[in-house]
């Protein structure tokens, strides 16, 4: 029947067409600059009423193209790229990469390093997950959360800034070892951040847990079933909320994590609520991890010393002996030098497995380098979960999702 | 290789005769034909429990490389904590295609989408092949070794917008320098450097 464009308002004219009150859909754009999309995700939503009928991610704002510069630089020149992959938790992004160039090397890293790594990847995921909860709450409504949870942060950024250099971009891995040894005093430091932390935390989780708002907010709320989480290649804590207990740590143990006693929480039934208790009790795990990281601490070099075509030499060494120069010259000129071939590894990062693909002519450049962003996988089940939500609900769960766009365009 | 790998070989060999060992530094790999890949993943998914697919992308080994594109898979055995990589090439290299895998895995969606965006390989069967990354209507694959790593010029895609900016092109994201690594040569040849050597710290950059 061919529409009748003679009435002016477009609610009498859909009552009109059906001669009764048909519904109307529309469409409407979530983003890409929305305060809940955390980012520059773009969501076009068809809506009838209040309620989701499609949802249509559009990512890419975000695109910088890092798999062709890395096919263009060596392998060490890469390590800042990785800090903007998941840029809230730069410290584990760098070792997941230069675990997987190690790989390809066939190195194995001193137990020092290992420490120095597992550490840092476990205080990135705690301030990672700060931020993922006090964000995802403030989005629903709660704001003292997320003072909480960001002075928590900040005290963290404070001791990656002794450690690194810097608070955000931290680059600290290189291939074969780590940019510096922990300065002194410092593991005492993460004690006491340790220590003053797990109270704060738990009052921070308190607000929440039982708060009669924030259950109605995320209990039941985009639910996704454990055979949809596996089939859209979900990992990380979202993964783990719908149930299924795969944690790389555990599964596919990398830089010793074999040595710490942990235990991995999952979820019942896969809805915000579950995202938001795994996150929180994966917290006071990192704290475990970290006080164990602390308290076997070995001594012993903290990189690769046999490594000498992969890791950079001592500079008082580059200015005074000649070996040591010509090395740090065709390191810096030709990069690491890699044997051909390809791996694949991939580490469980705060938002869920972030994996590097990497293939290799020889040489010190990637022929080809893939980054296997969780975030990405995790948004492509939103045209799934999303529908039949309320408009109200999609800030909740895209919250619950905790992603970083960064990470997702790449 | 991992230990368990020689047993999956054989199981699989037994049922594809024209699957092969695929070299590979870490992980039990194969390759494949084209045209068997669909029916191989399955067959991993469903008898070897092979049930997440962690990652799908392609690899350009530059023109004139027979075949030039090939298709990755890696994928993941939750319950036994596996892993596998199955690797088929492209048979035309100026069309590159390969089956779709979306009716194994929805999460493959993206993957291929992707993969279509970047590197310009289609997937016959997929139910929604558009760009993800690049907007729609970008007319290069950025991923492919004969696109420059300074880019390309293209027109703005909304003609509203380049209407209103009084601009029509976007121009290549680092042409001119000073950062410009050159796609081909030596490691130190590609090095990012200045490409454009009239002007520098000392001298002022011609206008225009």
């Amino acid at each position: 029947m061919p529409t009748d464009y003679s009435f002016p308002d477009s609610a009498a004219r859909g009552a009109h067409a059906a001669g009764e009150f048909a519904p109307e859909k529309l469409e409407l754009n979530l983003g890409p600059s929305h305060p809940s999309t955390h980012g520059v995700l773009r969501v076009r939503l068809e809506l009838d009423g209040e309620v989701v009928t499609k949802a249509d991610p559009v990512v890419g704002y975000l695109h910088r193209g890092d798999e062709k510069i890395a096919e263009n630089m060596t392998y060490n020149q890469f390590v800042p790229y990785t800090d903007r992959l998941d840029y809230l938790a730069p410290l584990a992004n760098n070792v997941a990469y230069a675990i997987a160039v190690e790989r390809l090397a066939k190195l194995v890293v001193p137990p020092r390093c290992q420490a120095i790594r597992v550490l840092v990847c476990e205080l990135a995921r705690i301030s990672s997950h700060l931020m993922g909860l006090g964000a995802f709450a403030m989005d629903c409504g709660a704001w003292t959360v997320f003072m909480y949870t960001f002075e928590e942060r900040e005290k963290l950024y404070r001791l990656f800034e002794e450690l690194t250099g810097a608070r955000f971009t931290t680059s600290y891995t290189r291939i074969g070892g780590v940019a510096r040894d922990v300065p002194d005093g410092w593991l005492d430091r993460v004690n006491q951040f340790c220590d003053q932390f797990l109270p704060i935390l738990d009052e921070s989780l308190a607000l929440l847990s039982r708060n009669r708002i924030w259950v109605d907010r995320t209990e039941g709320i985009g639910v996704i079933s454990k055979e949809d989480a596996i089939a859209f290649g979900l990992t990380g804590p979202n993964l783990r909320g719908s149930g299924v207990p795969l944690d790389l740590r555990k599964d596919q143990p990398y830089s010793g994590y074999e040595q710490y006693s942990f235990d991995v929480p999952v979820g019942t039934r896969g809805d915000c609520y579950d995202r938001y208790l795994v996150r929180g009790e994966e917290m006071k795990q990192s704290v475990r991890i970290v006080k164990q990281a602390i308290a076997l601490f070995p001594a012993g070099p903290w990189f690769a010393t046999e490594a000498k075509k992969i890791f950079a030499p001592r500079k008082d060494k580059v200015l005074t002996s000649m070996e040591e120069l010509i090395q740090n010259f065709m390191l810096v000129t030709e990069g690491p030098q890699m044997p051909p071939g390809e791996v694949y590894f991939e580490a469980e990062n705060p938002k869920g497995a972030l994996g590097f693909y990497i293939v290799s002519k020889g040489g010190g450049v990637p022929w080809r380098l893939k980054i296997r962003s969780p975030s990405f996988c995790n948004l492509s089940i939103l045209p799934k979960t999303l529908v039949g939500a309320m408009l109200g609900d999609v800030v909740s769960i895209l919250g619950s999702f905790d992603f970083v766009m960064g990470e997702c365009d790449r | 290789m991992t230990p368990a790998a020689p047993a999956l070989a054989a199981a699989l060999g037994a049922q594809f005769p024209s699957l092969a060992a695929r070299p590979s530094l870490d992980l039990p790999a194969f390759n494949i034909p084209a045209a068997e890949v669909i029916a191989l993943l399955r067959h991993l998914r469903d008898t070897h429990g092979f049930d997440l697919l962690v990652d799908l992308t392609a690899i350009d080994w530059a023109a004139g490389a027979a075949p030039r594109f090939t298709v990755v898979y890696h994928l993941f055995a939750t319950a036994r904590s596996e892993y596998v990589r199955v690797a088929a090439d492209c048979t035309s290299d100026d069309e590159p295609a390969m089956p779709t895998a979306t009716g194994l895995w929805p999460g493959a969606d993206w993957h291929e989408r992707e993969c279509f965006d970047l590197m310009g390989i289609r997937f016959p069967g997929h139910p929604d092949l558009r760009r993800i990354l690049m907007w729609d209507g970008y007319p290069y694959h950025p991923l492919r070794k004969d696109f420059p790593l300074a880019g390309r010029a293209t027109e703005l895609p909304d003609e509203e917008v380049a209407a209103a900016t009084g601009t029509k092109v976007i121009a290549a994201p680092m042409a001119g320098g000073p950062f410009v690594a050159h796609p081909d040569g030596t490691v130190s040849r590609s090095e990012p450097r200045a490409l454009d050597q009239s002007w520098n710290e000392q001298k002022e950059k011609p206008a225009g």
